[in-house]
């Protein structure tokens, strides 16, 4: 088994989908020869030729609506946005198109598709590099949302996003791309879609997030820990459709929860599992629901974007407010 | 000064607004008789079905729809001309197209209806359904293209848009995909002046819309689109380049929309009847009429049979729409996800249960 990065490891689920699916076909702006602007897809072209891995002109609507004509003509087309900020000319097409296939034709045509989007901030990017929006695509009826937090988990959700019959927005969190190594066994083993991972058990607060922020999460749960706070951290993973059952049963234990991600506050996706917490789950909670966010301000440029992201601080001292209530 | 580019735009027209040969030199289609009455009935029967749907939307048995009336002669061609195993992306209109491929009256009497079952229609099953956001179907001809042409299929992609769609980003990303990919693909652009309010005139500056395809490499035409005949040729030869590997074509078929947009507009509020009157004259019906009539092809006494018949057709494609029963509520959820999540799940559980309560 080798040790791999996150990016690693989309490279590595695009090239076992592409070897075991003669069906699965990678197109957008850069990702053949060049091998994608983060090398996503570096040395795929070499491996499967350019009517597999396929540099389109550079037109994100044009890429989206291809996208859409080959899923339903039977291709499992993997479209690289190159990243969320530049995603919005795509809109139209997953929105009106790519995610009512299904149902509008009652099952006669579906759109198979994913689309990979490097996501979020913290890596010094320009204006328009950093965006953390699936709170967007989390209103959107027939869409998949998922956003893996480690290498295995990058792994083993595309494949699974890729063999999904339905569209699936992948975002990556570019901040963590290569920020560790861990051991993946590249073996086609995808891991299930739609259910959030328990990564530590606790039994004093629910801490709950996904993508990069597990990062921070992961560590608030340590310090909490070293002042004798058992905190249980949950990565969402999909985001829509959500796993509300595993964070109702991780909040029925604790009572308590804070939920931590890095896109704006407002109507983001914290607001939708703390409503559901009070809707499902009042009654088990003894603390009201915290959530520590992005503000809602635009993402800074990079001089100030670290003080915009949710440092590790900001989520023990939620914690704490929590235990205190 | 030297001259990077030049380029011309052809206009095809074979009949006159009488139905009178133009020039001496028609194409093979003009004397396979048997096929243009087959296509005169297509397109006359589409007519009749076009009056009888805006009747229904009138006396509130159909939600909003959009008539044909004035664009048969384009339609015909673009469906006639295309094989089984070829794609049609529509926009919301094309239903002359889409009989000649096996689409039912019916299917497009449940879609305007309010029923999702419309476009689970017959004929083709890998046709796209009808395209409401403008020139969107463009890319989806050109990804379906490009899927051919990743498979090595010998299929074409054809889409359909107007004239208000040939100004969309979605069209000129479609004709550039085109051209770079060199796909087997065919845009067809149905000129009928009108993109709702908006004149042709004031849609672009361009003296064609078919040049823009210029832009793209792609190979470009302008026919008559009331002109039977000539959008059948353009079509014919677009489609073979296609499938022979020579890339991808633009066809502006330049007609009128003789109705409203859509029975929820009102035409008279920003159109002359001048204009209109004026573009009866030229409309594409009576000219194949006329053009079979003087062959000896067509009579009135054979009109007169095939009106009584299409009157019959459509009113057996009313009566099994509208005896069709709503589907059950949860008809909502169930294809919504191939795998239903846990959450539409309990949304469906829900639904049915108020449904066995409250009906």
């Amino acid at each position: 088994m080798a040790e791999i990065t996150l990016i690693e490891g989309v490279t590595q689920a695009l090239a076992w989908e592409m070897r075991n699916d003669p069906s699965v076909v990678v197109l957008g702006e850069d990702v053949g020869v060049n091998g994608g602007v983060f090398r996503a897809t570096v040395g795929l072209q070499e491996q499967f030729g350019p009517w597999r891995v396929i540099d389109t002109p550079l037109c994100e609507t044009s890429i989206a609506g291809l996208t859409v004509g080959m899923a339903c003509q039977g291709l499992k087309p993997v479209a690289e946005a190159q990243f969320e900020g530049f995603i919005y000319p795509m809109l139209e097409h997953l929105m009106c198109h790519a995610v009512r296939m299904r149902n509008r034709t009652r099952g006669r045509l579906t759109c198979p598709l994913v689309v990979r989007a490097p996501w979020g901030g913290g890596i010094r990017a320009p204006e328009h590099h950093s965006e953390a929006n699936e709170a967007l695509f989390a209103n959107v009826p027939g869409l998949r949302i998922v956003i893996p937090s480690s290498p295995a988990r990058a792994y083993g959700l595309l494949l699974a996003a890729i063999r999904d019959p339905d569209p699936v927005i992948f975002f990556e969190p570019k901040r963590i791309y290569r920020q560790y190594k861990e051991e993946v066994s590249d073996d086609g083993e995808a891991l299930p879609l739609d259910v959030c991972f328990v990564l530590r058990d606790g039994r004093d607060v629910t801490l709950v997030s996904w993508g990069a922020t597990i990062k921070e999460t992961l560590e608030a749960a340590d310090a909490l820990e070293a002042e004798g706070i058992s905190a249980e951290v949950i990565d969402v993973a999909t985001i829509k459709p959500l796993d509300f059952d595993t964070i109702h049963e991780s909040v029925a234990k604790t009572g308590r929860c804070v939920i931590v991600h890095e896109a704006p506050k407002n109507v983001g996706v914290g607001a939708e599992i703390a409503a559901r917490l009070a809707e499902q789950a009042m009654y088990d909670l003894l603390a009201p629901v915290e959530r520590v966010t992005g503000y809602d301000t635009h993402i800074p440029l990079f001089r100030l974007e670290m003080k915009y992201l949710p440092p590790v601080g900001r989520i023990v001292e939620a914690a704490k407010r929590t235990l205190a209530a | 000064m030297t001259t990077a580019a030049t380029f011309e735009i052809e206009y095809r027209q074979y009949l006159d607004p009488d139905g009178h040969p133009i020039g001496k030199q028609l194409p093979a289609i003009a004397r396979d008789l048997d096929h243009l009455v087959e296509l005169y009935q297509l397109m006359s029967f589409t007519r009749v079905f076009d009056t009888k749907s805006i009747a229904l939307q009138r006396t509130g048995k159909l939600g909003t729809y959009a008539s044909c009336l004035g664009h048969e002669a384009a339609h015909a061609a673009i469906g006639s001309a295309m094989r089984p195993e070829d794609v049609l992306a529509p926009a919301y209109r094309e239903y002359a197209a889409q009989f000649y491929r096996g689409v039912k009256p019916r299917d497009v009497l449940m879609y305007w209806g309010g029923d999702e079952r419309g476009n689970d229609f017959s004929g083709p099953r890998h046709d796209f359904a009808w395209s409401v956001p403008i020139a969107t179907q463009c890319l989806h001809a050109a990804g379906s293209a490009l899927a051919f042409r990743i498979r090595g299929e010998q299929r074409v992609a054809v889409s359909v848009c107007g004239d208000g769609g040939s100004s969309k980003a979605d069209f000129y990303a479609a004709l550039n995909c085109g051209g770079a990919f060199e796909l087997p693909l065919v845009l067809v652009v149905v000129n009928n002046q009108w993109a709702i309010s908006v004149p042709r005139s004031k849609q672009t500056g361009a003296k064609t819309l078919a040049q823009k395809g210029i832009a793209g490499g792609l190979h470009c035409l302008q026919v008559d689109g009331n002109d039977l005949i000539a959008c059948r040729e353009a079509m014919d030869q677009a489609l073979d380049r296609a499938r022979s590997g020579g890339g991808a074509s633009v066809i502006e078929m330049v007609t009128y929309r003789l109705h409203d947009h859509t029975t929820a507009d009102d035409a008279r509020r920003y159109r002359d009847d001048a204009e209109v009157k004026a573009a009866w004259q030229r409309e594409p019906i009576g000219r194949l009429r006329a053009y079979l009539t003087r062959l000896g092809a067509w009579s009135d006494a054979r009109e007169d049979t095939w009106k009584a018949q299409c009157e019959e057709r459509v009113n057996e494609e009313v009566d099994a729409y509208l005896s069709t029963r709503a589907q059950p509520v949860e008809a909502m959820f169930d294809h919504l996800y191939g795998d239903t999540p846990l959450e539409i799940a309990q949304q469906r559980a829900l639904a049915v249960a108020r449904e066995v309560k409250h009906g």
